[in-house]
């Protein structure tokens, strides 16, 4: 038989200057109580926020303030059984959900001096870093296309996005990026 | 070019630059820095346009975006020609090709302006009075006559090639405008620290300050108007616009700009935006619109050559073009003297100044008068001369009553001023909902408070001079910036309202009573005469509002900038009433007209919307696969083989499936993870089964009503453990359910300890169906015993296939045996393709919804939203057994419970077969008793799915037909085109009703 663990195979995203698919990782969402969501930052190592719209990261893993009770769990692809595990372990006996969501979406890096004002071709978010600093997740829009924005530099933003939607996404930001770039 | 009509010197042009163009084919120059408008007057050519009515040869009549007369096509190539233009806004380039518009065979000779000695025939409310009758007429003849001759240039024809870009922006303080109180409140705003957009229509900052000969004198400071704009464009915080109209204010300081990128380029770069339309979001709002001039009404108003008095001196003073040779300034105000007075100093004779005004003594008059320029006052116009330029201007004085008795003195003359005073623009103010207030003093409508975070400054606000102005938008700046949390320095305190200019808000000039003034234009796009707002009066008319649409005044695409208030002075005095008490209309977006391709920005072509494809699409379309659009989905709909049509791939498709094995991507259905302790009471109230008795590793099909008890959704859901579900639902439903299901949750029951997710794009969805579907998977799948009595029909199990965890599902829509593999998305290819191969020995066959959609219709399964409206019932669909009748609760129940819900009368699913066996009914034919019934008559039910059955050998329906159940084996009648077709009513299930193949 053959084994095909191994022969994943993204959404197609357009290529262009300030944007790049970033590689595959692991995505778990955590609904729940403020127990659990302690409790499921403890375990990944990740420090404690209730901040809204904040993320949290440490050691090539990151938690993101979607909603109160709500948190998108990044971490390298290879650790979603071990972190599966180890977040059960540390959940037991407290009310919650976790979800597997790895091929739900793909992220995209937008980065450059230009990479706000290439986003605000189609998020109509205040992306100045007085109004949306280093570490701010928010659910917003691009285009026509939810996406989650995760502001991870001055002119770096890390972009979620639904896998069916990831053509759309990457080919508005490529047609925009002409403009800025010309 | 006519070197008399350029001034030696002077003015905002670049005079080395010499720019070649065409104007209806006759090459002309100008200099970079033009217009079209001061290019083709400096050229001598006051003629550019037909009227839209009358077909009255019109001119040039201002030099800014209020023109209602300079419209014209601008042809860059084949496909690339933009109509109505205003000659005033185009900037020049080299090669520049416009064409006049509404007129045939030529500008100079129209054959359509035998409308004009029509003219008494053809009043206000015309077309309203005169096309009523034959009633018929009205589609075959008058309204494509009417059609025909109506309209001001052409709608292209091609589409638009040009791209366009959209752009979010944020700022503390947006001020619209660039003129002396735009650009002071934009530099005091910046100065605070605040981030700011500033924005102007024009090319160039500087608003009026642009037509001073000396823009400092005009300010009282030499040096201030370059410094603050040196200062702007350099500011870090500062985005200046220019080329950028703000077109609309709507809700919550939401701006919407539209800049001009490429059309004043003569090589524009094909790859950049044409346009680039803005969506601002500001904490305040400056708007430093400035103000109109109004033109005067009197007869003959509207000939080439009569112009604003404003125009003719930014002409001279920006462009450096004496717009006639021989003028005469027709004013009712002092400041329209300054342009007499500028005119004289470039060396145009002045052949009179025409004053209404019986005494007039003000500082510009007495200028006038000491350069010798002859000042008739009180005196009035009575009438003009010249076809296709104006040659001459008849004057009349008045007596001490202001009625016209003198002798009528002719003047001749090729250029015509005319200043009705200055109405503030509130065009924005107005669509922020601001109110707007006469000021008798200044005889104009000034803005109050606005509902918004604005603030107005400068002429907008009846603040004329430029000096006060300046000091004007430096206050208004400030407090914006201070409104906007920024810290701020002294306030200056604001200036006082005026001058007053004494111009009475009626442009009317005095006319001997007793006989009809004609031809005196209020406004000039739509042709509408101070006749007909009388005329409209005295047929009965009091409120504005129904006047403009009564004789379309203000209608027009300039939306009445230089009009509406002259159309209102005159409507308020023929009927008696202050203007305030008549009102005015309503300002509405945009303010200039706006390409259609603005407002579409990206959302062209293929990114129109969002295409969603599934992880298998790629596969589909290599093997050749017909797409379907579902939703914002592409699905395969079949797979023809070379040659092969739809008919007969699909027929092919099923017998597969039925036969052997099909494969069927069944991604793009909904999924949504529900989670939590209450997972199961979530479940028991919001859908009608019992979930309860459900097992953890079984599936159950769940329905969903909406709380009116009509069917919503349908769809498969498994329990994954005693705390988690894995619902699946329609293609096109899966967003609504899980709005639905949050609804409830976060309003209904916020105390269920539950969880939603979405996990519609987690998995790829391969179902493989079909009495052969076992023995392909057999050799695939890890973990999972596929027999019958370890994994039934309704049952899940989680495993692996290949390596690749998945849930592994046995469903069927088909009636078959079958499989659907859920497997993490991004393996969806990889696990579809090894089936596909496993599969071959067994006669696999992808299948696409088509043949999925027959499937299901042998079996009775319903589709929801092609088999249900929306006034379905469970019963009524033949559900009723899933109803889980002991639960207290679920959404829906209670309206289930209405006696008209269990009428027996209602429609209820039912088959039908056609007497003819080959014969296929089409979907939402009606279905009526009587043989020979013919229309009007009452239809029973209507046919909602109807396909060839290969595996029958004959055609199938279903329909939701009234008391259907209780009609089993009587026969009905479905009309066609062809007759009324014979069917006989059955079971919904034509296919082994007893379901053994799908238990296998």
């Amino acid at each position: 038989m053959r084994d095909l663990s191994a022969a994943r195979q993204g959404p197609y995203v357009a290529a262009s200057p300030l944007v790049r698919p970033l590689s595959p990782m692991t995505r778990l969402l955590l609904r729940g109580g403020a127990d659990a969501r302690a409790a499921a930052l403890a375990a990944l190592g990740l420090p404690f926020t209730d901040t809204a719209c904040r993320a949290v990261c440490a050691s090539g893993r990151a938690g993101l303030w979607l909603g109160p009770d709500e948190r998108l769990l990044l971490a390298p692809q290879s650790q979603l059984m071990e972190l599966s595990e180890r977040l059960s372990a540390a959940l037991a006996g407290r009310a919650h959900s976790l979800v597997d969501v790895t091929h739900r979406q793909c992220a995209l890096e937008v980065s450059g001096p230009q990479a706000g004002v290439l986003l605000n071709c189609g998020c109509p978010l205040d992306l100045d870093p007085s109004a949306f600093p280093v570490g701010m997740c928010t659910r917003t829009v691009l285009a026509k296309a939810e996406i989650v924005l995760w502001r991870t530099g001055e002119h770096s933003f890390h972009l979620e996005v639904w896998r069916s939607f990831a053509a759309y996404v990457s080919k508005v930001l490529a047609q925009a990026a002409r403009e800025l770039t010309a | 070019m006519s070197p008399t009509l350029r001034t030696p010197s002077g003015g905002r042009i670049n005079r080395a630059r010499t720019v070649r163009f065409t104007f209806d084919g006759r090459e002309l120059r100008g200099f970079e820095g033009d217009t079209l408008a001061s290019a083709l007057l400096a050229n001598g050519v006051h003629l550019v346009g037909r009227s839209f009515k009358y077909h009255r040869p019109r001119g040039v009549l201002t030099a800014g975006p209020e023109e209602p007369n300079a419209l014209v096509a601008i042809r860059r190539d084949a496909v690339r020609v933009t109509p109505n233009l205003r000659a005033t806004e185009v900037e020049l380039y080299e090669g520049l090709t416009a064409h006049s518009q509404n007129r045939w065979p030529s500008l100079k000779l129209d054959v359509g302006a035998v409308n004009g000695l029509l003219s008494p025939f053809i009043p206000a409310g015309f077309y309203y009075k005169t096309f009523m009758w034959p009633r018929r007429a009205w589609k075959r003849l008058y309204e494509p006559r009417i059609r025909a001759a109506a309209g001001l240039g052409r709608a292209p024809e091609h589409p638009d090639p040009d791209s366009y870009s959209n752009r979010f922006a944020h700022c503390d303080v947006l001020v619209v405008g660039g003129g002396p109180a735009g650009l002071a409140a934009a530099h005091a705003a910046a100065e605070s620290g605040a981030r700011v957009i500033l924005c102007d229509e024009q090319p160039q900052l500087g608003g009026s300050l642009l037509c001073e000969q000396d823009p400092g004198a005009a300010l009282e400071d030499g040096a201030w108007l370059a410094r603050t704009i040196a200062g702007l464009m350099a500011h870090p915080r500062v985005t200046v616009l220019t080329r950028t109209t703000a077109f609309g204010y709507f809700p919550h300081n939401l701006l919407g700009l539209e800049q001009r990128l490429t059309d004043h380029l003569a090589q524009p770069d094909p790859a950049q935006p044409r346009e680039r339309q803005w969506q601002v979001r500001a904490r305040e709002v400056v708007l430093a619109t400035g103000a109109i001039e109004r033109p005067l009404v009197f007869p003959g108003n509207d000939r080439p050559g009569i112009m604003l008095a404003g125009a003719a001196r930014s002409y001279l003073n920006r462009y450096g073009v004496l717009a006639g040779r021989r003028a005469v300034l027709v004013t009712v105000s002092d400041e329209a003297y300054r342009c007499a007075l500028d005119l004289h100093r470039a060396g145009t004779p002045v052949a009179a100044i025409i004053d209404v005004r019986p005494q007039v003594a003000g500082e510009l008059p007495e200028a006038a008068r000491r350069a010798g320029l002859p000042v008739h006052t009180g005196t009035t116009v009575v009438g003009t001369a010249g076809r296709l330029r104006v040659k001459s201007i008849r004057i009349r004085k008045l007596d001490a009553h202001g009625e016209p008795r003198g002798a009528v003195e002719r003047i001749a003359c090729d250029l015509v001023l005319m200043s009705g005073g200055h109405t503030p623009s509130a065009h924005l103010f107005s669509q922020s909902r601001g109110k707007l207030h006469w000021n008798e003093a200044l005889q104009a409508f000034l803005p109050g408070e606005s509902p918004e975070r604005a603030r107005c400054a400068g002429a907008c606000r009846g603040i004329f001079s430029a000096a006060a102005a300046r000091r004007d938008g430096e206050n208004a700046g400030t407090l914006a910036a201070r409104d906007a949390g920024l810290v701020v320095g002294a306030v200056i305190g604001e200036p006082a309202l005026g001058p007053a200019h004494g111009a009475a808000a009626s442009g009317e000039l005095p006319q001997p009573a007793g006989r009809p003034v004609s031809k005196a234009f209020v406004d000039w796009q739509n042709d509408v005469t101070s006749r007909d707002l009388l005329l409209a009066a005295r047929e009965g008319f009091r409120s504005i509002e129904h006047i403009k649409r009564y004789t379309t005044t203000g209608m027009a695409t300039d939306q009445g900038k230089t009009s509406n208030l002259n159309a209102l002075a005159i409507v308020a005095r023929q009927i008696g009433k202050p203007i305030p008490e008549v009102g005015l209309t309503t300002f509405r977006m945009p303010y200039t007209p706006v390409t259609f391709g603005g407002f579409a920005g990206y959302s062209r072509g293929e990114l129109f919307d969002p295409v969603r494809t599934t992880p298998i699409h790629d596969w589909a379309a290599g093997k050749g696969a017909v797409f379907e659009d579902v939703g914002l989905w592409k699905r395969a709909r079949y797979f023809p083989r070379p040659g092969e049509s739809m008919h007969a791939a699909v027929t092919r498709e099923c017998q597969a499936v039925r036969a052997h094995c099909g494969l069927f991507d069944g991604s793009t259905l909904g999924k949504i993870e529900v989670v939590g302790k209450d997972a199961v009471t979530f479940m028991n109230r919001l859908y009608i089964n019992g979930w309860t008795s459900l097992a953890v590793g079984r599936c159950r099909y769940g329905i969903l009503l909406r709380d009116d008890g009509f069917i919503y959704d349908d769809g498969v859901v498994a329990r994954i453990a005693e705390d988690r579900f894995h619902v699946t639902t329609t293609t096109g439903g899966a967003a609504r359910v899980l709005a639905m299901m949050e609804d409830y949750l976060q309003t209904e029951w916020p105390d269920l300890s539950v969880w939603l997710t979405s996990t519609t794009e987690q998995w790829a969805v391969i179902a493989v169906q079909g009495p052969s579907a076992r023995q392909v998977l057999e050799g695939l799948v890890q973990d999972v015993d596929l027999s019958a009595a370890a994994l039934p029909h309704m049952s899940v199990a989680p495993g692996r296939i290949c390596g690749v965890p998945m849930r592994l599902f046995r469903v069927s829509f088909t009636g078959e045996l079958g499989f659907e593999i859920n497997v993490p998305a991004d393996f969806g290819q990889a696990v579809w393709e090894a089936v596909y191969e496993a599969g071959r020995p067994h006669g696999i066959t992808p299948y696409g919804t088509e043949a999925m959609h027959v499937l299901r219709a042998e079996k009775g399964y319903i589709i929801v939203g092609q088999d249900t409206d929306g006034t379905v019932t469970p019963d009524d669909a033949g559900l009723a057994w899933a109803v889980g009748a002991r639960k207290p609760d679920f959404v829906g129940k209670r309206a289930l419970e209405r006696p008209a819900m269990h009428s027996p009368q209602r429609k209820q699913l039912v088959g039908l077969l056609t007497a003819e066996p080959h014969v296929v009914l089409e979907e939402g034919a009606q279905v009526v008793l009587d043989a020979r019934a013919a229309p009007p008559t009452r239809p029973i039910g209507h046919v909602t799915s109807s396909y060839y059955s290969a595996t029958l050998g004959r055609s199938i329906a279903l329909a939701l037909v009234r008391g259907g159940r209780a009609r089993m084996g009587q026969t009905l009648y479905v009309p066609t085109p062809r007759g009324n077709l014979a069917v006989q009513v059955t079971s919904p299930i034509f296919y082994d009703p007893k379901g053994s193949r799908q238990n296998a």
